[in-house]
């Protein structure tokens, strides 16, 4: 029997605002036959997000939904969090939302290791605002403000949260469905900042100025470049040029940020004078 | 009876009035003059149950008190000058979409990082109109460290009965001055809590005024209690959910203008002082009105009929109380620990009835009354004295 999409699509709102070819609404399915796979209830799940095309996702789904300001979905998901710790947080994000104006809130949730499942939309473009560079633009490509091509060296999301903390960091890409909605699962059955880098596509701003231009090439490429963690870790680094590193990369049980405040700080509070 | 009576700075006076309003979220970041208020909530806010965290900016402390207001509890931050500026952003997005919070800004000497220690009230004009677009905004300034306590329940209530963030504009100098306070009792002052929704889940619109016990203000459902609702910064219809169509955005924002309009009457409070036979009118706000009222005192004292007109509610501006004192004094004077910012509101509504003069500092020095008074006196005599 097909999945049914619907029952957690809010009515009236589709169709959504991505373009043709675009890879968000492929990782919205993932999503929603995760939550799906865990028999979460639509209402003790809240989706946030801050500005850009995959910000615009909470919007279509049926939950505790809030569309932020740009960069600020963390700061105003840590608060959801810690007001109501009975709900499961999603956070959905670009990758400029996420690791440009959002870069300081990214690696402070992480370091505070709070309950929250950060999914990245990463396809290395300003989408939403007409193809500008992001901080995980290749280093040589081209974006309506990188004219002659990138000189700004790109951020390995990854890396980037392993360092700052994060106890769950997985990475997939759009193409691999049922590896993105079983990562997608993993995080947000972890408890703690979990962390999933999921490599998109943008047809219709990477794809103007760089090649692949079509958006089934271009998620040829994500199928033919991505290589599984295990299998990477035996190859040098040469051979990894280019290459997208699929699976998880870090897991790990630390003290969780808002199970601490509540059974430790506000006991011990009460407890003195 | 019974009753507390505690020597507080106003930022702890700030922390009392926060925990009786019924705080049950704060977030902030250290800056200076307001730190003491983060602390203070620290070390109290976890024995009432509620959460206080120390965020990595200032912008994420106002997300965080959006998010934690939206999930249903009384949320507060704090700052001053710099980190105001910062929060200016999501404190747009409340007001856009009236998420009931407060604000504290204890304000110091600017622009920039200006003078961390000074005292100022440089940021009157930035409390109204420092977010873009056209929004309702209440700034409130309270003059004393007793009147920072219930001014604080005030704003609190304020907020959530109308549902609209309030800003609470302290400076420096009542901020880290001591005074004595009683400490209110349980029911003694009155706390409001936010309108909940009575519809239905399926049926909740988080902008629907149709069925609403109080006109134009939404009833306000939190995240996790079976109401699945979307909150935007975009222009959104009652439903929530974004729009472009520009019969809706106008009718959504004008519906909260309108809000605010209607329930102006009940966010606004001034002191008159000796207002009864003045023929001079001073017009002062903030820990500046405790040199204009000794300054009223002086001038009385020499048969100068002097009185004071004491904003507490800044924003939404009262105008009617400038017009009211226009009509019978001599001459307006305003003084402020700024290049004369509120002064402009008090021209606009002296509508030339009433000549408006300023007396300003910015060199991070109070003002003293007898600079007031020495004003008065050139303004009536014509003359320096």
């Amino acid at each position: 029997m097909a999945f049914e999409y619907e029952k957690y699509i809010r009515k009236g709102t589709l169709p959504h605002i991505w373009c043709p070819g675009c890879g968000h609404g492929i990782v919205m399915k993932s999503l929603l036959r995760a939550i799906e796979g865990l028999k979460l209830d639509k209402n003790d799940i809240a989706v946030i997000s801050g500005i850009g095309c995959a910000s615009r996702l909470p919007g279509y789904l049926d939950m505790n939904t809030l569309h932020t300001t740009h960069g600020r979905a963390l700061a105003f998901a840590t608060g959801i969090k810690l007001a109501n710790p009975k709900l499961k947080v999603i956070v959905v994000s670009g990758d400029g939302d996420a690791s440009a104006i959002g870069g300081n809130h990214l690696i402070h949730a992480a370091r505070r290791n709070i309950d929250i499942t950060l999914l990245i939309f990463n396809n290395s473009i300003y989408g939403m605002t007409g193809g500008q560079v992001a901080p995980t633009t290749p280093i040589g490509a081209y974006a309506s403000t990188m004219t002659y091509g990138n000189i700004d060296p790109p951020f390995d999301i990854v890396r980037l949260v392993e360092g700052a903390g994060a106890t769950f960091v997985a990475r997939t890409t759009s193409y691999h469905t049922a590896q993105t909605e079983q990562l997608i699962k993993q995080a947000m059955t972890h408890k703690g900042f979990a962390v999933v880098d999921i490599i998109d596509a943008c047809p219709t701003y990477f794809g103007r100025k760089n090649a692949p231009k079509e958006a089934y090439d271009m998620m040829q490429v994500q199928k033919d470049n991505s290589i599984p963690l295990q299998i990477a870790q035996k190859k040098k680094p040469e051979e990894l040029q280019g290459k997208i590193i699929t699976g998880i990369f870090v897991k790990k049980e630390m003290p969780e940020y808002t199970d601490t405040y509540y059974n430790t700080i506000i006991p011990k509070a009460m407890g003195s004078k | 009876m019974g009753k507390k009576a505690l020597l507080l700075s106003g930022n702890e006076s700030c922390v009392e009035g926060a925990l009786y309003a019924g705080l049950q979220f704060y977030a902030g970041y250290p800056i200076t003059p307001s730190s003491e208020i983060a602390e203070g909530l620290s070390r109290k806010l976890p024995k009432y149950g509620g959460v206080m965290i120390q965020m990595e900016d200032e912008i994420a402390s106002m997300g965080a008190i959006i998010g934690a207001s939206l999930a249903g509890k009384k949320s507060m931050t704090a700052t001053s000058g710099p980190g105001f500026s910062l929060k200016q952003e999501n404190f747009g997005f409340a007001c856009f979409n009236e998420v009931p919070c407060v604000l504290v800004n204890v304000m110091r000497g600017g622009p920039s990082t200006g003078a961390p220690t000074g005292p100022s009230q440089g940021d009157v004009m930035q409390a109204r109109w420092g977010t873009h677009g056209d929004h309702p905004v209440v700034a409130i300034a309270p003059n004393s460290v007793p009147e920072i306590l219930t001014e604080t329940v005030r704003s609190f209530n304020i907020s959530e009965k109308y549902r609209v963030p309030v800003i609470l504009l302290l400076d420096e100098i009542i901020a880290h001055m001591r005074e004595r306070v009683i400490l209110p009792e349980k029911g003694e002052l009155e706390v409001i809590d936010r309108l909940k929704p009575t519809v239905p889940p399926d049926q909740y619109k988080p902008f629907d005024i149709s069925n609403t016990p109080m006109p134009l203000v939404p009833p306000m459902a939190a995240y996790g209690t079976g109401y699945r609702f979307h909150v935007t910064g975009l222009n959104h219809r009652t439903d929530g959910f974004p729009t472009n169509n520009g019969e809706l955005i106008e009718k959504e924002l004008l519906r909260i203008m309108q809000k605010m309009a209607m329930y102006k009457k009940n966010m606004l409070k001034h002191e008159e002082y000796m207002l009864d036979d003045a023929e001079i009118g001073i017009v002062a706000y903030g820990s500046t009105s405790r040199a204009a009222k000794y300054a009223v005192n002086v001038l009385r004292s020499e048969g100068i009929k002097a009185g004071m007109l004491r904003y507490i509610t800044i924003w939404p501006f009262e105008e009617e109380a400038v017009e009211k004192l226009a009509e019978k004094v001599k001459f307006i004077v305003v003084p402020e620990l700024n290049l004369g910012q509120l002064i402009l509101e008090v021209e606009r509504c002296a509508r030339g009835k009433a000549s408006v003069y300023g007396v300003n500092r910015v060199n991070i020095e109070i003002i003293h009354p007898h600079e007031i008074i020495e004003k008065v006196k050139e303004l009536l005599h014509g003359i320096r004295v």
